[in-house]
């Protein structure tokens, strides 16, 4: 019961704090899940965003529901689900409530101008760890640089870009 | 009503590949265009309040909708609808992965695969840096922000914190020269 019971705290905390989309939220489900919990290893980490890079759906709920799973089951993939949201509907709840006195306070913009760079940095402190862990060698160095390129310059689709990463490493391994 | 708007959501849940940002164009094209549940206007403040809300924006911006089109039921019905296609797709690839993840040939996608994932973390990145203009302190609480978490062990929840205080002070400061002139 009581790993619920965390599955709860860790996954309301990562909903709560997690602004500017799926990448942003990494350190911190990384700190909760790996660090604290040791639930799961770094790499199972990375192999779980994958996985929810190529299924449809927010990859806060995709990620939320397997690691629930992976530590307790059905009911914990229901929990995480549950807790992740939670917070999302707490504060839209808020917002539109109460939508007018928002958008007069100048505070509002101050808030999210001093938290715009720090999701930068935040994704950034994802990509190191992330890379600490996957670029075991030269040969995944050169995926992932190749991988930046289409993606970044030639524009092709993430999903298609990890499915040929997977075809170089049938062939590379 | 609510079950139309469940079957809509879940629609938009089921079929959008690479996250939230993706989900948008179509939210938009199903609850505006086509059904007429939401003003164009109306859906472009949705988006900014969804963007800046903490939490998946797709699952932000659908509660919005569902209130605004029918309340507290609306908004946990089209909730429901968002996040009821990851779940059950997850569940079952979940199922499946577990009993598969020793198979030689799965290692060998997954080793391919994991080094791709640092490239669309770093091109998430690129295209951050590239459209929204930071100035040098913001760049410089970025750096700061990824090298203390990753170095000192900081918990992000305190940077996040941080950076908010920074900027209300210095917005503070530069308010009251400004009333001072």
């Amino acid at each position: 019961m009581s790993v619920i019971i965390q599955l709860f705290i860790s996954f309301f905390k990562i909903g709560a704090f997690s602004f500017g989309g799926g990448y942003a939220m990494l350190p911190l489900l990384e700190k909760e899940l790996v660090e604290k919990h040791q639930w799961i290893s770094t790499t199972d980490f990375i192999d779980i965003l994958a996985i929810s890079e190529m299924t449809p759906g927010p990859i806060a709920i995709n990620s939320a529901t397997f690691l629930g799973y992976n530590v307790a089951g059905i009911l914990g993939a229901m929990v995480a689900t549950f807790a992740v949201v939670l917070p999302s509907f707490i504060i839209i709840t808020i917002i539109y409530k109460s939508i007018n006195k928002f958008k007069s306070s100048p505070y509002v913009g101050w808030v999210f101008k001093g938290i715009r760079p720090v999701v930068l940095g935040l994704i950034g402190a994802a990509a190191i760890t992330v890379g600490r862990t996957s670029f075991v060698d030269i040969k995944a160095v050169f995926i992932a640089i190749l991988l930046f390129y289409l993606v970044s310059f030639k524009k092709i689709n993430p999903i298609l870009g990890i499915i040929l990463a997977g075809v170089l490493g049938i062939i590379l391994y | 009503m609510l079950w139309k708007m469940f079957i809509t959501f879940f629609k938009i849940g089921a079929f959008t590949f690479g996250g939230g940002f993706a989900m948008i164009p179509i939210i938009k094209k199903e609850v505006v265009e086509k059904k007429n549940w939401i003003k164009d206007e109306d859906f472009i403040d949705i988006i900014s309040i969804a963007q800046s809300s903490p939490g998946p924006i797709a699952v932000n911006s659908s509660i919005y909708v569902g209130y605004k089109i029918k309340g507290f039921s609306g908004a946990i019905c089209s909730g429901l609808g968002t996040i009821m296609p990851s779940f059950l797709i997850i569940l079952i690839i979940a199922k499946f992965f577990s009993g598969f993840s020793n198979n030689i040939i799965i290692e060998k996608i997954f080793m391919g695969i994991r080094p791709a994932v640092v490239a669309l973390i770093i091109s998430a990145i690129y295209g951050l840096v590239k459209n929204s203009q930071f100035n040098n302190l913001q760049l410089s609480l970025a750096v700061a922000t990824a090298l203390t978490i990753v170095f000192l062990d900081i918990n992000p929840i305190y940077m996040i914190i941080l950076g908010v205080i920074i900027s209300i002070t210095i917005n503070k400061i530069r308010n009251k020269k400004t009333i001072d002139k």
